[in-house]
């Protein structure tokens, strides 16, 4: 029984991923909107290859950031209604870690898929190949520190009626962190510019929040269901 | 020191004990805020680069302390309350986010009027303007989601997650901005050598500093305990201190219900 939490993490990822298998139509919508966003960029700005590498990393990154914000909603609120979230708070294990099982679910069915949509995405608005690199190690690193930071506002709403503006406001300006280093890197990538040192503050972000965040979800699921 | 501080702690004797303060914090605040201004408007000399207009940096920069400090201070409260349960803390950290909200608007309005003149555009995507305005973001979001929740338990104990999750941020905002583009002047007092500043302009300003502080705890106790006058409406000692007057509008309502 020594490994027993990892067991449970293990049963509580198998599950969401078997949930999110099962609503396959769900599953791609956040994707579909992500492309969408990306795809309005030239229709209202303008089709100038010049001027979409210009833009091209903010307009990425400000897309998964609304991607994952409207696919975060969902993240705990099915579990709030039919009592599954309850019942993993009465469990013996670390509610931290079955939420994390939980958290990686979802960045597995929504932040990975990103990942796999960059290079379309790169080519689509024309980035150098540095720059699609580059797009593709920050989306790497960023998208679990987005699942992660939403999950907490996430959280913090579940219980509420109209969580979906809230959210939003809650989320956000936690968001700019990541938005500026992943932004920066691939605006320097594609000029030729080393970007170490932004993938390096992007993973320490990643590891202070792995570190961190499970604690404050904990608590902040604990508030949300008392 | 902690037979005061669990006095202080007990809704009663906070609401007797505050009341006292108040006219002389009242008074000080106001003391402090007009010798300030004085010595800033009147006595302190012209600057020889920014003549007359660096004048607003009187109010521009203590606010902008305190709109940092309250973020802090919320965040400790919050903590405090979520530790130990204590019901006092709970509701200095939901009174103080307007009042620092307030600030970092009046940081951020000073600022601008300021950056016109000085740099000829009312707002620029500078690093210190950047994350101050992420910081009123953070304040609204903490206010929206204190209002969102009706139970004012809940409420404390979400807003004081969201709180100490933000002051993690913050700092991290602060630097990211500030290494992302930055056009705002260097910091001209808290310099670990000399301040920038001579002695005839830094009197001024810090007065206007200790001024904003202790306006920031008058206006927090008077929040603070209207408040508690509002939760505690139905406990004897609220009831005794205004002469039972809760009663006739009960049975009255009890009446009007079949």
């Amino acid at each position: 029984m020594l490994n027993s939490p990892l067991l449970a993490f293990w049963a509580v990822l198998r599950r969401d991923l078997v949930l999110a298998y099962r609503h396959r139509g769900e599953l791609a919508n956040p994707m579909l909107f992500f492309l969408m966003i990306v795809s309005l960029y030239p229709l209202g700005i303008s089709p100038e290859p010049d001027i979409l590498r210009i833009i091209a990393p903010g307009v990425v990154w400000i897309a998964a950031l609304l991607a994952a914000l409207f696919s975060l909603e969902n993240l705990f609120r099915n579990d709030f209604q039919d009592g599954t979230l309850e019942q993993l708070l009465l469990s013996p294990h670390p509610l931290a870690v079955l939420i994390l099982a939980k958290v990686l679910a979802h960045w597995l069915v929504s932040g990975l898929p990103m990942l796999l949509l960059a290079p379309l995405l790169g080519l689509l608005l024309d980035l150098p190949a540095a720059g699609q690199w580059a797009l593709i190690e920050t989306l790497a690193l960023g998208t679990p520190l987005l699942s992660l930071i939403g999950a907490i506002g996430t959280a913090l709403t579940v219980g509420l009626q109209r969580g979906g503006v809230l959210l939003t406001l809650l989320v956000m300006p936690l968001y700019i962190p990541v938005l500026i280093f992943a932004t920066n890197a691939v605006t320097a990538a594609t000029v030729g510019m080393p970007i170490s040192g932004q993938l390096y503050f992007l993973a320490s972000l990643l590891a202070l929040a792995l570190t961190l965040v499970p604690i404050a979800l904990a608590a902040a699921v604990r508030i949300s269901l008392s | 020191m902690w037979a005061f501080l669990h006095k202080l702690a007990s809704p009663k004797h906070f609401y007797r004990i505050t009341g006292a303060w108040i006219p002389w914090l009242g008074a000080a605040t106001a003391a402090l805020l007009i010798a300030g201004l004085y010595l800033g408007l009147w006595i302190a000399p012209t600057d020889y680069q920014q003549g007359d207009s660096y004048r607003i940096i009187f109010v521009h920069v203590p606010a902008a302390w305190m709109s940092l400090f309250i973020y802090v201070f919320m965040a400790v409260a919050g903590g405090i309350g979520l530790i130990w349960n204590i019901k006092m803390a709970d509701i200095m950290a939901a009174g103080s986010a307007p009042i620092g909200a307030s600030f970092t608007f009046l940081a951020l309005a000073t600022g601008s009027i300021w950056g016109k003149p000085m740099w000829g555009t009312w707002w620029v995507w500078d690093a210190r303007l950047t994350s101050e305005l992420i910081l009123l973001f953070l304040y609204l979001g903490y206010i929206a989601l204190q209002a969102a929740i009706e139970d004012p338990r809940i409420a404390a104990r979400a807003g004081a997650i969201l709180a100490i999750v933000g002051s993690v941020n913050i700092p991290i905002i602060h630097y990211s901005v500030e290494w992302w583009n930055t056009l705002h002047q260097g910091p001209t007092v808290t310099r670990f050598d000399k301040p920038a500043m001579h002695i005839s302009m830094l009197w001024p300003l810090l007065l206007m500093a200790l001024a904003f502080q202790l306006y920031f705890f008058t206006v927090l106790l008077l929040r603070a305990r209207s408040e508690l006058l509002w939760r505690e409406r139905r406990s004897r000692w609220v009831q005794e201190l205004f002469g039972n007057s809760d009663k006739p509008n009960l049975s009255k309502s009890q009446e009007a219900t079949p």
